[in-house]
């Protein structure tokens, strides 16, 4: 049995098609990661496969339950973190988790090894109203409250969003901690980079996905020809690639240029970009990462 | 004349240093690039530097103006856009822009002639009259900056200008802002993406509420021999959280 199973889900608001049918499955003890940018459909999926929002048509199985029908037993054994901080401001970070823990009907002892890792770390400030917490400790507590009942999957909304590279290393390293524990983990997140650290991705643009695999079955199967291209003036480089009708594209990529191209050879490129009056030049064919992918396939769909 | 300047800016909050004696200079034209772990002060900082927040100790120009002294000034001769935009969703693409003209008091003659240049610089001609609230994320994200940066102000605050939008148009954002910095316009942008410190001149890093480095990306990386900005900050900001 699949941790999480979907079939052709639909979801729309007014004329908006939020979720276009959706398909896809979730092994146990998988992290799954839902890859795309604002508006793409990712938190109305969420919603859906926590009970929280019905779908139009399709159906979908959270841990063999069906999430109309057997809500009330989904709703028990899932974990769910929202995008928005949803805990309460007021309470005490000690309050809040005892809070969760009582709805589910169990105790911080009873679970404690769950939490522990990332509990540790925000301890010291447990007489401290969460609503008065750093956005890093907000998230850990969050993270905690949502597990504090042992769920069998966890759904992260967009855990890392906002947090500095240094906390959202920190994080993914408790969620592969959690993997170890056999929880199966669906995660969102807007930052590419994050999608190397799950087992498999799905990429969605316009409530479609664009593609589901394993990270580097994606990037190997990216068929274009790419370079890295840098000059010391990065700025009208990038105007002088795109004016060049042989270049299919060009994007800043951090310190150089990405660009594919057809049959242009890296020589004839190299007296292009002279005759331009460049100097500094460095071509360089690289490996396509997941980000250089998701702009391949969205500008194809 | 450098268009900020900071000796030992401080701000304290009680007995929590949340600035500890920044000082810094950005010149005319720069993109700056402001980096730092959540809670490291970047905020508090930045909240300094617009008029928004009184020092406690130490001195600070914006523009020429003194952040103490005058910081009303300084709101005239800055641009800011923040991550959660700050844009009008029912009024319309044209009615934004007439709005924030107006505000920083653009010659109201100017102002017409100006939004038609500006919607045909971005290709926009057609939304002219579309609702705010009916764009796409990444359309509602190059108005913000637009209306930010209106009134040709010397100075574009951008707070985390570009999370949460698909990768081709944060990267056309950013064209965007090569494009402002060409004109003379100073960018100082905070961003968690490490990809984007390298699209900067300069950057600094917070830590703790210092500025613990400040300098080219590139010299950056030769300094802590790493091959990308990533690790840079990693190497800085792990040095803090050994001691939280």
């Amino acid at each position: 049995m699949n941790a999480i199973s979907v079939q052709d889900i639909k979801r729309s608001y007014g004329k908006v098609e939020a979720l276009r049918g959706l398909n896809f499955e979730v092994d146990k003890g998988e992290i799954f990661g839902i890859i795309g940018p604002d508006g793409a459909g990712k938190t109305t999926l969420f919603r859906i496969l926590t009970t929280l929002l019905l779908a139009d048509s399709g159906t979908a199985l959270v841990d063999g339950n069906d999430v109309v029908k057997e809500y009330k037993e989904i709703r028990k054994k899932i974990g769910y973190m929202p995008g928005r901080f949803s805990l309460y401001q007021d309470l005490t970070v000690e309050e809040n988790l005892k809070v969760f823990a009582a709805i589910f009907n169990t105790t911080i002892e009873d679970n404690y090894h769950l939490i522990k890792d990332i509990y540790q770390q925000i301890e010291p400030f447990k007489n401290r109203r969460a609503g008065a917490l750093s956005g890093g400790m907000k998230q850990k507590l969050a993270l905690c409250c949502t597990l504090i009942h042992e769920p069998v999957v966890l759904f992260l909304d967009e855990p890392t969003t906002g947090v500095d590279p240094v906390s959202r290393k920190e994080l993914w390293a408790m969620l592969k901690k959690l993997k170890k524990e056999g929880i199966t983990i669906m995660v969102s997140t807007p930052y590419m980079d994050e999608a190397s650290l799950c087992d498999r991705i799905a990429l969605i643009q316009d409530g479609a996905f664009m593609k589901i695999d394993a990270p580097e079955n994606i990037v190997n199967a990216f068929d274009q020809k790419l370079w890295a291209v840098r000059s010391a003036e990065m700025s009208r480089l990038l105007k002088d690639l795109r004016a060049n009708a042989e270049i299919k594209s060009s994007f800043a990529f951090g310190d150089t240029h990405h660009i594919t191209v057809g049959s242009l050879s890296q020589g004839q490129l190299e007296t292009y970009l002279k005759d331009k009056g460049h100097k500094d030049i460095f071509i360089e064919p690289i490996k396509a990462g997941i980000e250089d992918c998701f702009m391949e396939l969205s500008s194809a769909s | 004349m450098k268009v900020i300047e900071t000796r030992d800016l401080t701000k304290r909050f009680g007995s929590f240093t949340a600035v500890d004696a920044i000082s810094f200079e950005v010149g005319q034209g720069e993109i700056f690039g402001f980096l730092g772990a959540n809670g490291a002060g970047k905020t508090t900082a930045m909240r300094m530097l617009c008029g928004l927040s009184k020092p406690t100790s130490g001195y600070g120009q914006v523009a020429g103006f003194d952040v103490t002294k005058n910081p009303e000034k300084i709101k005239k001769s800055i641009g800011y856009m923040s991550q959660k935009f700050s844009l009008y969703e029912d009024l319309k693409v044209w009615e934004n822009l007439r709005l924030f003209g107006g505000i920083y008091g653009v010659p109201e003659k100017e102002i017409n002639p100006r939004i038609d240049q500006l919607l045909e610089t971005l290709g926009f001609e057609s939304e002219k009259n579309t609702m705010v609230k009916e764009l796409p994320l990444g359309w509602k994200q190059k108005l913000s900056f637009s209306t930010a940066i209106f009134h040709e102000p010397k100075i574009v605050f951008l707070d985390e200008p570009t999370g949460g939008v698909d990768p081709a148009a944060r990267r056309q954002f950013w064209e965007l802002i090569y494009d402002a910095a060409d004109r003379g316009i100073t960018v100082f942008v905070t961003t968690h993406y490490m990809d984007e410190a390298e699209y900067c001149d300069r950057v600094s890093i917070m830590v703790d509420g210092r500025i613990d480095a400040l300098d080219s990306p590139g010299n950056l990386k030769k300094y802590f021999k790493v091959e990308s900005m990533d690790e840079v900050f990693f190497q800085l900001a792990r040095g803090a959280k050994a001691k939280e």
